[in-house]
């Protein structure tokens, strides 16, 4: 009996690292979807950029900090990604969507797709289509749970799963702080809210719009150096499942919404994983899709989104 | 007095049965072009229906085709030669089996359409490719229809006049319906949905309409690819397989059925020019490279459309303007 | 004015066509781009360096060989029009290709029907060769494989064994399908069956779930990609067992990725870049000459020794006439090949000894060899 509770447990945990990392990217999705009105179906492949970045740069930046894996050097690496795929974001942004501002959503959607394929075949040709492995950040181990805490000791938590759920809360609180409590986190919600008095309110969409690409494109990169701790082989490919699942949570948590982001994340994150443990591993994705359509008919504002009124 | 188009869709039916008996004398090669053309018009001219007339953007189209594919494929496999083994006979069944993987497929679009149609734009585009996902998922785990391994076997009933034939139906029906009352609704639909609704037309019929349709004649081309191919596996009908018929669609102008009808041809046959480019040795490797690597050229070929012409070659798209950010 | 350029337009032309007749040309449609590039390229790369080595000594007849490769984009529907092109446009007289089963058994029924021979580097589905009489391979098929890694369990005395398989991989199935039959025939058990799909990363889940069934070893005929972060996850979550596996576990990043994790596991294969012997290193040598210090992986091997054999069938055939090649082909006897001796035996399967190999201080150790 208990060791049935034990592998439900770990089940739990197992999915909740996992779903920090969809958490970040949800997050990401719905800043965009809050500010723009519209999906931006490359935001997985920045992701993905990360970890490139990641790979590229890691040897070098770690050397700086001494010899091997060091706590400094990987946050001098997850620093420099987010700020690389910022930059990212924003010149994506403005090449590709800025143009393309008053014309139907559509257009934009399919530029979207556009930039999503371009990125992951570019990635094949650039980065070749091996999968390669990710430089070592960190030394990765199993904590020792002490046996007199009891049966606990059974379980598994790694060191790279509290860092990664560490870091996700830290960068969701940095990110509650800046919306909430900053002047361009309020121009950010202003134009959420109604972008014609926004910009009548003096506040500059273009900038304020490429500071939402950017912060956003900087967490999904952030996410792609998490998880290619946890899991260090990359590929030009690995932003395409990421980016769709998290596309889901965002809608799960209900999409503009930044709590429902995050909350979407860890529970698609904790569906996956309850799902392949105790049902079948076949099956995975079509639930995952199967509950966005659950959602999208039952509540499609999401768990913690609010009714929009489409006025005419 | 018969209809002029119905007389039109006869003499293109003649011609089809009449070129059919020179067409078979060309390279496979050209053969397969030729077919692959036949197969995408259908595939395009449907999808226009959905995303061009009604202005819902579906991005499972491939899911469709898929159900057609399988279901065609498992009924002649099992019933090929249930009347008889002569020509008349097997090619009986074929075109009924095909019917049934169109009827199968409108079924399966009867089925997703319901649940989605009442999403909009970007909501809909995902929940389609969900779908996609999901037909996928359903034939990669079912033992009979040869789930990861494929499914094989299939004779080679496919030829220009039935491929061909069906393209030009499809075309009639499309246009047909296009032009009558129903059409009328797609069109009101795809132009200010909520104006439709007050004006009291069931947005959700006709949408759904469309999509059943459309689903129909994917399932038709699906049947027509399976026994061409004749092997099909669940990886043919994934997102990229979607993507490819949208692009068509895209260049073509949405809209616009006979610009469907020239960028299907143009996008089968490019692929193939490009084949012939990357081999030629005095282009720089990298350049040789992104034209093998067809996947650049066509995403970069969206991006480029919709920066510059997002009506398409041809096409009159006039959707309705972001209202929020003006 | 004009006559020295018509003149020497004209003589082009007449070199080109005499030149055109010295090649035998020879086809190859593989997943260059696309979901399954990484070894589609591999392929290409050791079927490309063969055709390099064959013509830089001499070609074969007298002919240099001609390399007309197509990439079918890892997409079911275009081996088909790629195999028809080849055959109908470039006129080759025989075809390599693909490493997929599920590719090679769209192109098979083109090949046989236009009887042209076929030689797969590397499907392992036991329909490929089922096609036709023109159809080949130069790899073992599942069944053996499968039967190998059972034995070895066997020997090793591990009865209860879990199955990780990858449901996105036909070969992945067929082999864990092999085991298993062979596995029960042996007596042991297989006690928690589960899956992944190709391109995961996050195997915790069904990792925990097997861990509660307390296996004495776990089977796991995967790719190298997730094969060593399963590794890694499995060592993790505290599962100390052996694991075994087959030929997919070659690829260069397995070990880097995976660390240690992977040190006590063994895997079937077809040769080791660490074999000793002169064939394999001149090969290992001449690979990473022409690639950028890249070592090369199974696939690469396999890709090289289907060339050979079919250079080798050329020769002892005298011509490219199609029934004579296809007969020389499959009388190959015991050809010497990178990946082993290679006899085909008569359903056009590669008969050859597989090769267990062990894991452990940063290398793999030879274990032993298993004959068919």
């Amino acid at each position: 009996m208990v060791d049935k509770l034990l592998e439900f447990v770990q089940q739990l945990l197992n999915g909740l690292s996992q779903g920090s990392i969809y958490a970040l990217i949800a997050l990401g999705y719905t800043m965009v979807f809050g500010v723009l009105r519209f999906i931006n179906f490359a935001h997985g492949d920045v992701f993905m950029l990360g970890a490139f970045a990641g790979f590229y740069i890691g040897p070098k930046t770690l050397a700086l900090f001494g010899t091997g894996p060091s706590y400094p050097g990987m946050f001098a690496v997850l620093v420099v990604a987010m700020v690389l795929c910022a930059i990212i974001g924003i010149v994506i942004e403005k090449l590709c969507y800025r143009p393309l501002r008053d014309r139907p959503k559509l257009t934009v959607l399919i530029t979207a797709i556009g930039v999503s394929l371009f990125l992951e075949n570019a990635g094949q040709l650039v980065f070749g289509a091996n999968p390669q492995s990710f430089p070592e950040l960190i030394t990765d181990r199993a904590l020792e749970i002490p046996e007199s805490w009891g049966a606990i000791s059974g379980l598994t938590i790694t060191v790279s799963q509290v860092l990664v759920f560490g870091i996700t809360l830290l960068l969701l609180f940095v990110l509650r702080y800046v919306v909430m409590k900053t002047k361009l986190g309020m121009a950010m919600r202003a134009l959420s809210f109604n972008p014609v008095a926004a910009s009548l309110m003096g506040i500059n969409n273009d900038v304020i719009i490429s500071f939402t690409f950017g912060l956003g494109s900087a967490l999904a990169g952030a996410a792609g150096i998490l998880i290619s701790i946890q899991q260090p082989s990359i590929d030009p490919l690995m932003g395409v499942n990421a980016g769709l699942k998290a596309f889901v949570a965002a809608v799960l948590g209900g999409i503009g919404n930044l709590p429902g982001a995050a909350l979407g994340g860890i529970l698609i994150g904790l569906i996956e994983a309850l799902v392949v443990g105790y049902i079948s591993p076949n099956y995975r994705d079509a639930i995952v899709f199967g509950v966005l359509i659950l959602i999208l008919i039952v509540k499609p504002t999401g768990l913690l989104g609010t009714s929009e009124r489409e006025k005419v | 007095m018969i209809e002029r188009s119905k007389i039109l869709l006869l003499s293109a039916l003649l011609v089809c049965a009449g070129l059919s008996q020179v067409a078979g004398g060309i390279s496979p090669y050209y053969f397969d072009i030729l077919i692959g053309i036949g197969i995408n018009i259908i595939l395009a001219v449907s999808l226009n229906l959905v995303n061009g007339y009604t202005g819902q953007f579906s991005l499972g189209h491939a899911g469709f085709m898929a159900v057609g594919a399988y279901a065609s494929s498992w009924l002649t496999l099992k019933y090929g030669s249930s009347i008889g083994s002569g020509t008349l006979s097997t090619t009986t069944v074929f075109v009924l089996a095909l019917l049934g993987g169109g009827l199968g497929a409108a079924l399966s679009g009867l089925l997703v359409g319901v649940p989605s149609l009442r999403l909009k734009g970007d909501y809909l585009a995902i929940v389609t490719l969900g779908f996609n996902e999901i037909i996928k998922g359903v034939i990669q785990n079912a033992e009979p229809l040869g789930a990861q391994r494929g499914l094989g076997g299939m004779e080679l009933h496919t030829n220009f006049f039935w491929t061909f034939a069906f393209a030009a139906i499809t075309i009639y029906v499309v246009l047909n319906l296009v032009g009558s009352t129903y059409g009328r609704g797609f069109l009101a639909v795809r132009d200010d949905e909520i104006a439709a609704e007050a004006m009291g037309i069931n947005t959700t019929k006709y949408k759904v309409l469309a999509f059943v349709l459309a689903a129909f004649f994917a399932g038709i081309a699906g049947g027509l690819y399976a026994h061409f191919k004749q092997f099909i596996h669940p990886e043919g009908f994934n997102f990229l397989r979607s993507v490819d018929i949208v692009v068509m669609v895209i260049l073509g102008g949405m809209g616009n059925t006979a610009g469907v009808v020239v960028a299907a041809t143009l996008l089968t046959i490019l692929p193939e020019l490009l084949r012939k480019v990357a081999h030629y040795e005095w282009l720089p490797d990298w350049l040789q490279q992104v034209a093998e690597n067809r996947m650049i050229l066509y995403s970069l070929l969206l991006i480029i459309l919709m920066l510059t012409r997002p009506q398409g070659l041809f096409g009159n798209f006039t959707g309705k303007r972001n209202q929020r950010l003006q | 004015m004009k006559r020295p350029l018509i003149f020497s337009l004209a003589l082009t032309l007449l070199a080109s066509a005499v030149l055109a007749q010295d090649e035998i040309k020879i086809g190859e449609f593989a997943s260059l781009t696309g979901g399954s590039a990484s070894f589609g390229q591999s392929s290409h790369k050791g079927t490309q360096l063969a055709f390099d080595e064959i013509n830089a000594a001499g070609g074969v007849l007298g002919k240099k060989l001609k390399l007309i490769t197509e990439d079918d984009q890892s997409q079911a529907g275009q081996p088909a029009t790629i195999v028809r092109k080849l055959i109908a446009q470039d006129k080759v007289v025989a075809v390599l290709g693909e490493v997929a089963s599920s590719r090679s058994l769209e192109a098979a029924p083109i090949c046989q029907q236009s009887k042209i021979p076929m030689i797969s580097p590397a499907s392992t589905n036991q329909k490929v060769t089922e096609i036709g009489d023109y159809i080949f391979r130069v790899c073992f098929i599942d069944p053996f494989q499968g039967s190998v890694m059972a034995k070895f369990a066997q020997s090793k005395g591990w009865k209860k064994v879990a199955v990780l398989t990858d449901v996105k991989s036909d070969y992945s199935i067929g082999l864990a399908q092999a085991f298993k039959e062979a596995l029960l025939k042996g007596g042991g058990t297989v006690v928690k069956e589960s899956s992944y799909s190709t391109g995961d990363k996050d195997f915790k889940a069904q990792l925990t779930s097997i861990k509660a069934a307390k296996p004495e070893a776990i089977f796991l005929p995967g790719y190298y990609g997730e094969v060593s972060l399963i590794g890694k996850q499995a060592r993790l979550l505290g599962i100390k067992v052996p694991l075994l596996g087959g030929d997919g576990w070659v690829g260069d990043s397995l070990l880097k990725v995976a660390g240690n994790s992977l040190d006590g596991s063994f895997f079937s294969c077809h040769f080791s870049a660490d074999d000793k012997s002169e064939a394999v290193q001149g090969f290992v040598k001449k690979y990473k000459a022409k690639y950028n210090n890249e070592t090369p992986d199974d696939m690469a091997a396999l890709g090289y020794d289907s060339v050979m054999i079919l250079a080798a069938a050329i020769k002892k055939a005298g011509t490219t006439e199609s029934e004579k090649l296809r007969d020389a082909i499959a009388a190959t006897k015991a050809h010497a090949g990178i990946t082993g001796s290679i006899t085909l035996d008569e359903k056009r399967n590669a008969t050859k000894p597989a090769v267990i190999l062990g894991i452990g201080g940063g290398g793999f150790q030879f274990v032993q060899t298993v004959a068919p």
